[in-house]
């Protein structure tokens, strides 16, 4: 789209002035309506996407350039209603209330209008210029839904554009919507309630002085009613008597009705919404394929005993396509790299030389070691993603998770977890309560991600054997539930049950998963090989210089006394703070060989593979973790995990000694 | 008959009937650590004022009327069960017989108040469902926040909690149990009074259940779906 911003003239009716001003766009709707999708279509950036609710946690930013004009477009996460309650809705909430986008896109799911028109009631409340997009069309148009776009924008005062987003249909529509927008701010028509609540909003109205809150005086009236804590703190300050008159209202309002004064707005707003859906919808054959599709594989995926074995065999089968794959791409890469320039220590000798030979062992050590675990993992986690399988994962564990006082929607980040903990840890924001979230991050920053996999992988399971490697997760999960469940005793607050949507699983689409695919391993590649390459040659340097000995000397009572571990580990753990795929290197290069069984016993490679998974978590997810939750509980979270790793290194290598 | 021993008895086929349809007299006696002879006698005279069905050698059902009251007294026990062992911090032991001496002295009134104190619980101590009340009303939130008291008049219909419909039944939601932010989030996602629901199916060690609204389906926690009460279609209730 981006590649016909220069011409002009090809779309009749607008005149595009050269306008230097920046517009801001933001995209809103329902969680998992395709709001990712549509952002990348519009802007080019890969915001990742995947196929459950909740994947957007924080705003994404692009630049859509179109007819000359330069446009900012602002992803913002799922959001079902304004009265938001967990924090991925309350970044929506603030950013259409405050910061005041020139247009909103609404993009709603054709197959559930209903729900998602009740959002765009509440958005229009908001007054700011808006556009609707009807996605999925496809998916409706396979359950026989038909839509009247045209009727639908009558009806709402607004462009409504039907669009397919995943495979950029209605897109080019959808932006010359958007450039009209800017320049014509189309407002959607007020939904009146019924009479006894419009009259009370009257008389709020007439009360509330110019500009109280920053709102649209409507929008603000309708929160007082609705008894929004954030409302009525923000006009208390500048008119006490409002409020009060507003809450009084509310009471009465709650005595006419009998229910809570948010449930009868509600209520009326989903009238309002039946009333729109019945004008413009008409469903042509019930009976409709792609749902009895969900439905069957729904029957295997969430019955009693298969279903649980399928999470069985998914997770396994993770692990052991990951090593198969890999063992099998690093073997290939291996041969072809030796052909060129064989691995080899190289003490002394001039600077350049130490510069170049550890340059070259971190290429070797990224290529062979990293990149061909990683990315089958990335696929085939891609593939649960995007085909709706993690929901059902949440569904089936939810009252596993209990125990450990969390539900259901943990399981998103920890099986995120297996991928980076980083993003893992920040989508731990789709949990509500703030205590649950925690506990969530916590667990997360144990499970085995894809460099701690690659550790595991390229140490036991390589030099050792594959059932050991499968070991060592067992032997994680465990201890992810028994803490989860002494951090469950630990940490006060309440555990508040899981609501959550199911969406349809679809067949995942083929540009997507391997689009999810690059971004991942892109950005890994991106880091891993320069960073490969600098660490290398650090530590080839520093090794030279003989600056490493007073480190490992130091750390000696850990990793020698306690641990068993050869001498120079020490530095390697040091290494491994900054990414734990950074072991692997320093191995490489202090050692001199990609053969670790030459240089540690089978005991001692799994001792090394258990520390490196357990100890100091990275530092990017130290970052993370302290970003959300503080530097206190970060380092206390370091410190409980070094600890830990250090006892039951201690433990395992007495033990695997009887056996090995 | 004592009021409180009918009343124990209607508890007791209602229990042996809701497992096993009919109640059978050996069933009873033994429920009821009474002598089958005993039995025999009390369910003709339960026959004769219009609870049960009693058919000699095969055992007895409750009729509308004998079903309504049961629950009415299940109700009152699972309520004073949560008062006993939540509020007076009882042994969790001796709970059930001490609910059991006080249900059949409890008065609507003292019910309603008990209810209201306890914050509308959903469940006993023990875990079972305890049913909503006949009053009419569409939320809790009438009864916890009146200042006055509210028109005594019953509903008419008998409502179940959404998860005890079968999957693929449907209802039509009456009434949403429980405090103010859980009932705006399931109104929010489109689960509005008189909106039709269908149990799609229950995962399984009551998981969460799954619910179709308005062309959706929501995985809902076991424990905030009990709040959900549906009159469901397909059977009249008595």
């Amino acid at each position: 789209m981006s590649g016909c911003g220069n011409c002009e003239g090809c779309l009749t009716g607008i005149k595009t002035p050269v306008d230097k001003r920046e517009y801001v766009v933001a995209l809103a709707g329902n969680a998992n309506v395709g709001k990712s999708a549509t952002f990348n279509q519009l802007t080019g950036v890969d915001q990742e996407i995947g196929n459950w609710p909740g994947k957007t946690v924080e705003r994404a930013e692009g630049l859509l350039q179109y007819r000359g004009q330069r446009i900012r477009v602002i992803d913002l996460p799922g959001i079902y209603s304004i009265t938001a309650l967990s924090t991925e809705e309350q970044v929506s909430r603030e950013f259409i209330a405050h910061d005041h986008p020139d247009v909103v896109v609404n993009i709603v799911d054709a197959s559930a209008l209903e729900r998602n028109l009740f959002f765009t009631l509440q958005l229009g409340e908001l007054g700011s210029p808006m556009i609707v997009a009807v996605n999925q069309m496809d998916l409706a148009t396979q359950k026989g839904i038909r839509i009247d776009s045209g009727k639908l924008s009558a009806l709402l005062g607004v462009p409504v554009i039907p669009t397919i987003a995943t495979q950029g249909k209605g897109i080019t529509e959808l932006s010359d919507a958007i450039i009209r927008a800017v320049h014509d701010r189309p407002t959607p028509y007020t939904i009146p309630y019924g009479k006894e609540v419009e009259d009370r909003i009257r008389s709020i109205l007439g009360l509330l002085p110019a500009g109280a809150g920053g709102y649209p005086p409507r929008w603000t009236a309708i929160k007082l009613l609705e008894g929004d804590p954030d409302t009525l703190w923000e006009v208390r300050k500048q008119a006490p008597d409002i409020a009060q008159t507003a809450q009084a209202y509310a009471r009465e309002l709650e005595k006419i009705h009998g229910e809570p004064v948010g449930m009868v707005l509600s209520g009326e707003r989903y009238h309002a919404s039946e009333r729109l859906v019945a004008e413009v919808m008409e469903i042509h054959t019930p009976g409709d394929q792609e749902a009895s599709l969900t439905e069957r594989i729904d029957r295997l995926a969430l019955h009693p005993v298969l279903g649980y074995l399928l999470l069985i065999l998914t997770i396994g089968g993770l692990l052991v396509w990951t090593f198969i794959i890999g063992a099998w791409i690093s073997a290939i890469l291996l041969s072809y790299l030796s052909l060129i320039a064989p691995v080899e220590p190289l003490i002394t000798g001039s600077v350049s030389d130490v510069i170049m030979n550890g340059a070259w062992t971190g290429f070797v050590a990224a290529l062979t070691l990293i990149i061909p675990y990683v990315i089958p993992f990335y696929l085939f986690l891609a593939l649960i993603e995007d085909s709706g399988f993690l929901t059902r994962f949440s569904l089936m564990l939810d009252r596993g998770m209990h125990k450990m006082g969390l539900h259901g929607k943990a399981i998103i980040p920890l099986v995120l977890g297996f991928g980076c903990t980083v993003p893992a840890c920040l989508s731990c924001r789709i949990i509500e309560s703030p205590t649950q979230k925690l506990l969530a991050a916590f667990l997360v920053t144990l499970v085995p991600c894809s460099a701690r996999t690659v550790v595991i992988l390229g140490v036991v399971a390589a030099f050792v054997n594959i059932w050991w490697a499968l070991a060592l997760y067992l032997f994680d999960f465990i201890l992810i539930v028994v803490l989860g469940r002494i951090a469950f005793r630990v940490l006060p607050g309440e555990s508040v049950g899981m609501i959550m949507e199911m969406p349809d699983y679809h067949a995942p689409s083929l540009p997507i998963v391997l689009g999810q695919t690059y971004q991942r391993t892109k950005s890994l590649i991106g880091i891993v090989l320069p960073s490969y390459i600098v660490g290398s040659i650090v530590i080839t340097a520093a090794y030279a210089l003989g600056l490493l000995e007073p480190v490992n000397t130091l750390l000696s009572p850990v990793t020698v006394l306690l641990l068993g571990l050869p001498l120079m580990t020490g530095v390697v753990f040091i290494f491994g703070i900054v990414r734990k795929e950074m072991t692997l290197l320093a191995l490489v290069a202090i050692f001199g060989t990609t053969v670790f069984s030459t240089i540690m016993t089978p005991a001692q490679l799994i001792v090394f593979s258990l520390v490196t998974m357990l100890y100091v978590p990275c530092i990017s997810t130290i970052m993370a973790v302290a970003q959300e939750f503080g530097w206190k509980k970060a380092l206390g979270i370091t410190l409980l995990e070094t600890a830990l790793a250090i006892l039951s290194g201690a433990v395992a290598i007495r033990l695997l000694g009887l056996f090995l | 008959m004592a009021s409180e021993q009918l009343e124990e008895y209607l508890e007791s086929i209602l229990d042996i009937g809701e497992k096993e349809g009919i109640a059978k007299t050996s069933a009873i006696a033994r429920c009821m650590k009474v002598s089958p002879a005993s039995v025999t006698e009390a369910l003709q005279t339960l026959a004769d004022k219009g609870y049960v069905n009693y058919e000699p050698y095969k055992g007895a059902s409750l009729t509308g009327l004998g079903r309504e009251m049961a629950r009415k007294v299940k109700r009152r026990h699972r309520l004073l069960e949560v008062f006993l062992s939540d509020v007076l911090h009882i042994n969790r032991e001796n709970v059930h017989d001490e609910a059991c001496r006080m249900e059949h002295t409890l008065s609507d009134k003292t019910e309603c108040a008990l209810c209201k104190m306890l914050h509308a619980p959903a469940r006993c101590p023990h875990g079972s469902l305890i049913e909503a009340c006949d009053r009419d009303v569409e939320s809790c939130s009438a009864c916890l926040q009146e200042t006055t008291p509210l028109s005594t008049c019953t509903r008419d219909e008998h409502l179940v909690p959404v998860t005890s419909l079968k999957p693929g039944q449907k209802g039509t939601i009456a009434f949403i149990r429980g405090d103010n932010s859980v009932v705006q989030r399931l109104t929010d996602l489109g689960l509005t009074l008189r909106t039709d629901v269908q149990l799609v199916r229950k995962a399984p060690l009551s998981g969460p259940v799954e619910i179709g609204v308005r062309k959706t389906r929501l995985a809902i926690d076991h424990a905030i779906a009990d709040h959900i009460f549906v009159s469901a279609c397909g059977k009249k209730a008595g």
